[in-house]
């Protein structure tokens, strides 16, 4: 049901009855190592090529979540996924392969948590009883499509960030055992004109921000309700400046609930990484990996995850166009 | 960024620039250019190294060394470009590794892997020149223009 100006309460409360975590060989080496349910060392994964490679992630996050759930796929109503390659490929050949009737999602980054919404909202609406989230991102891939190749011998700035190599696929469902989806807020696409896509820390901030305020304004919340805060990848540089403008504009999140997957996901000394993690996968290994599996056991009550995406396009990159964001909130809880 | 692109932004717009600005690491500019000068010498001390091997066990003059030192170079480059190895050491060199010609046989190996996947001739020949491309297409024009200015200099009789 809509509450305020644009976040839904979900009143059936749809559960996630089932999450997995795939990931590549720098999330193995990363500080969430523990919390996915397979990792590979290899970056191609036995494939011939990067995007067949992060298909490949998808169809085994999503295999290993319809199982968990002892489910089969013929149970499941709707797969909603999306990443970031061209056309959103790796998503529909997953979909090719699961067989199940499907709705490609692009919401870039932030994509995780727009298919989570939208899963919850299906089932809160009774317009399906099963819904299969899923999300994948690939380094090798990412760099390909909006960077330069990845031999590519060029120096990056400070700020920049490492797309994760994973995917991430929950099981929204109408009944069962599980952390339930509770609220959702959709965020607006902001932009504050920033241009460097070595920097989009900076850039996507104020989306967060914008539906961070969205919605605790619409539910009339305090951010002490929440156990955790955690936006998607905004890494340490965009992390900063979030929590300084959330001040500024007088809603002050206490430091230790308010936290990144970006941040998490990596460990601070990891070569390579930079400022943290980026990349559709990273706050869905992080959310449907790391911090379902905690509520599971019980140490994490209310979760907040504001997943932000910067809507960019190499095409648009190099036609000088800023980049617009946009950050979408949704509270789980056990 | 410079103060022409600034105008186009709203006030909110450059504020919140500014207030993130504060907030970034800035670039070790300093430490980069060291890092780049040693080993960019470092590289060109190995070079220096390969063109007197050349001279002295082949016989070369010091002009004519020049072309097998090169190609010397850039096979080790592109071998480390294959081996994975390249992009980590230019992390850590920037300008240092990307100046020489060992980065321009670099863009152009990189791109050439990368591109494997959709074939030899969309793929690798279609991508190979993707980045160094533009070096290639304004260096030749540039060439021509100053070529250009040389004869008319000389036509003047001023050279």
């Amino acid at each position: 049901m809509l509450h305020g100006h644009q976040s839904w309460i979900f009143d059936s409360k749809p559960t996630i009855i089932a999450s997995a975590a795939v990931g590549g060989p720098h999330e193995a080496r990363g500080s969430l190592a523990d919390d996915f349910d397979l990792l590979h060392e290899d970056i191609w994964l036995g494939q011939e090529s990067f995007e067949k490679a992060e298909r490949k992630l998808q169809e085994q996050a999503s295999e290993l979540a319809i199982k968990k759930a002892a489910l089969k796929k013929e149970d499941i109503q709707f797969l909603l996924s999306g990443d970031l390659i061209n056309q959103t490929v790796p998503s529909s050949f997953a979909a090719r392969t699961l067989g199940v009737p499907f709705l490609g999602l692009y919401g870039a980054c932030s994509t995780s948590m727009e298919g989570l919404a939208l899963a919850a909202q299906l089932v809160d609406s009774k317009f399906a009883k099963h819904v299969l989230v899923c999300t994948s991102s690939h380094n090798a891939a990412s760099e390909k499509q909006y960077r330069y190749p990845t031999e590519y011998g060029a120096q990056k700035p400070p700020t920049a960030q490492w797309t994760v190599t994973g995917a991430g696929a929950a099981l929204v469902s109408d009944q069962g055992e599980g952390p339930k989806v509770t609220s959702a807020t959709i965020g607006r696409v902001i932009d504050m004109g920033l241009s460097d896509p070595f920097n989009m820390g900076a850039a996507m901030a104020p989306a967060a921000v914008d539906t961070i305020e969205a919605h605790f304004r619409d539910l009339n919340r305090e951010p002490s309700y929440y156990d955790v805060i955690a936006t998607g990848d905004l890494g340490r540089v965009g992390h900063r400046i979030a929590g300084d403008l959330l001040k500024k504009h007088g809603l002050e999140i206490p430091e230790e609930i308010f936290t990144d997957c970006g941040i998490l996901i990596y460990k601070e000394d990891q070569p390579v990484v930079l400022a943290g993690g980026s990349g559709c996968a990273c706050a869905a290994t992080t959310t449907f990996g790391h911090f379902l599996k905690r509520m599971r056991k019980g140490d994490l009550k209310k979760l907040l995850v504001v997943a932000t995406g910067a809507l960019l396009s190499p095409m648009s990159f190099q036609q000088k166009e800023s980049i617009p964001c946009v950050a979408h909130a949704v509270s789980i809880e056990l | 960024m410079s103060d022409k692109k600034k105008k186009k932004l709203s006030p909110t717009q450059q504020e919140y620039q500014k207030f993130a600005q504060d907030r970034e690491p800035k670039r070790p500019i300093v430490l980069n250019c060291v890092r780049a000068f040693f080993v960019g010498g470092l590289i060109c001390v190995i070079a220096q190294g390969i063109q007197m091997f050349f001279m002295t066990y082949y016989h070369f003059s010091q002009e004519n060394a020049g072309n097998p030192t090169g190609a010397v170079i850039i096979i080790i480059t592109v071998l480390l470009t294959g081996f994975g190895v390249f992009d980590h050491i230019a992390q850590w060199a920037g300008a240092g590794t990307i100046i020489p010609v060992t980065g321009f046989a670099n863009t152009i190996a990189s791109a050439s892997i990368e591109h494997r996947s959709e074939g030899f001739v969309l793929g690798v020949g279609g991508n190979m020149f993707k980045l160094a491309g533009p070096v290639i297409v304004y260096g030749v024009f540039s060439a021509f223009v100053v070529s250009l200015v040389v004869i008319m200099l000389r036509a003047l009789g001023v050279m």
